[in-house]
């Protein structure tokens, strides 16, 4: 987060732009993370994953860019905005800034729309299923209505297996610490299964 | 019976009255609603085309009754629309097809959102128009 707005700072001349958005429960978790980066850009709470629906997002980080004329330049891709968690992610941070300045001083990207449409992953029908169980979930949480939420959580994350949004997502609505043994747990049965947790775009 | 109406991202939280209906012969539980209550919650209207937004319409075929009621899971059927309901909790949700998303999504035009800030202040990315923008997604968890 203070790596964003760092970002922000330093390329805001260049008319660049920064939005970022919490996937939280309510705006009380997310308000530590925006106190500490102060961001001068807008910095927005989605509690219903409203943006995981229409960018079709199933974990975090994840970040677009969009240009000037509000098409999508790069698809959904992982990226940090430091490198804190580097040695967990082993992502490096400084990897995607330097092509996103190259971009936002030249216009120049490495692909074209014909690519980014490759390497755009695009929503299945169980996946916007599992999002309108998570949608009744989440509403259900709102509602306190915690038992009837977390059966609809659970069936949510059946669905959509690799869906992170909803299965740690749902984890703070359920009284399940998202860091904790739960999901290292499910992290490690995703691990041994094969799959990736982070899936970054390849290098174009 | 009432139910609260519910699609991901919640933009249309309405109260709804359905009739569940099993008595037909139909192949699945029918779930009949006024026209108005219908167009409110889901912004298709019904004309004698068929299911009309914009300038699309498509044919209701039995998912408009005789007397003129919706069936919202033939809608929902017909459209390829997930619905998901629990009647106990008078709650029901229409989430958005992945034919729809995914056309969408190819176009490459980014779907615009309005969301709030801390303050409560409402932000729409088509505000930023002309700039090149880095939208990052993030959570505590």
């Amino acid at each position: 987060m203070p790596g964003w707005q760092a970002l922000y700072e330093e390329l805001k001349d260049d008319g660049f732009m920064v939005i970022t958005v919490a996937l939280d429960k309510s705006p009380e978790e997310a308000k530590p993370w925006i106190d500490l980066a102060n961001p001068q850009h807008p910095s927005l709470i989605d509690t219903t994953h409203l943006l995981a629906d229409l960018y079709n997002m199933v974990n975090v980080p994840t970040i677009l860019w969009i240009d000037e004329q509000g098409m999508i330049a790069r698809p959904n891709d992982v990226a940090f905005g430091d490198n804190t968690w580097i040695e967990y992610t082993g992502l490096d941070a400084e990897t995607h800034k330097t092509t996103l300045r190259t971009w936002v001083k030249t216009g120049e990207i490495a692909f074209d729309q014909n690519r980014a449409r490759e390497l755009q992953t695009l929503p299945s029908k169980a996946r916007q299923e599992a999002r309108a169980e998570f949608a009744l979930a989440q509403w259900l949480w709102a509602q306190s209505r915690f038992d009837a939420a977390n059966k609809h959580f659970v069936h949510a994350g059946e669905l959509a297996p690799d869906d992170f949004t909803i299965r740690r997502g749902s984890m703070p609505m359920r009284d399940i610490d998202p860091m904790g043994e739960k999901f290292f747990e499910m992290r490690g049965e995703w691990d041994q299964a094969g799959h990736d947790y982070y899936l970054p775009l390849p290098d174009a | 019976m009432d139910l609260n109406f519910i699609t991901p991202g919640n933009s249309r939280l309405v109260t709804i009255n359905i009739t569940r209906d099993v008595t037909t012969g139909s192949d699945h539980e029918r779930l009949l609603m006024a026209k108005n209550d219908f167009t409110k919650c889901t912004a298709w209207n019904v004309k004698p085309e068929g299911f009309c937004q914009g300038d699309i319409c498509i044919p209701a075929g039995e998912a408009v009754t005789t007397d003129g009621r919706i069936d919202l899971a033939a809608f929902a059927n017909l459209t390829g629309r997930p619905l998901i309901t629990n009647f106990e909790e008078k709650a029901i949700s229409l989430g958005e097809s992945s034919s729809a998303r995914s056309s969408e999504l190819a176009s490459l035009k980014a779907p615009d959102f309005s969301l709030p800030d801390l303050s409560g202040k409402m932000h729409s990315l088509s505000e930023h128009r002309g700039k090149k923008i880095l939208l990052a997604a993030y959570a505590s968890w």
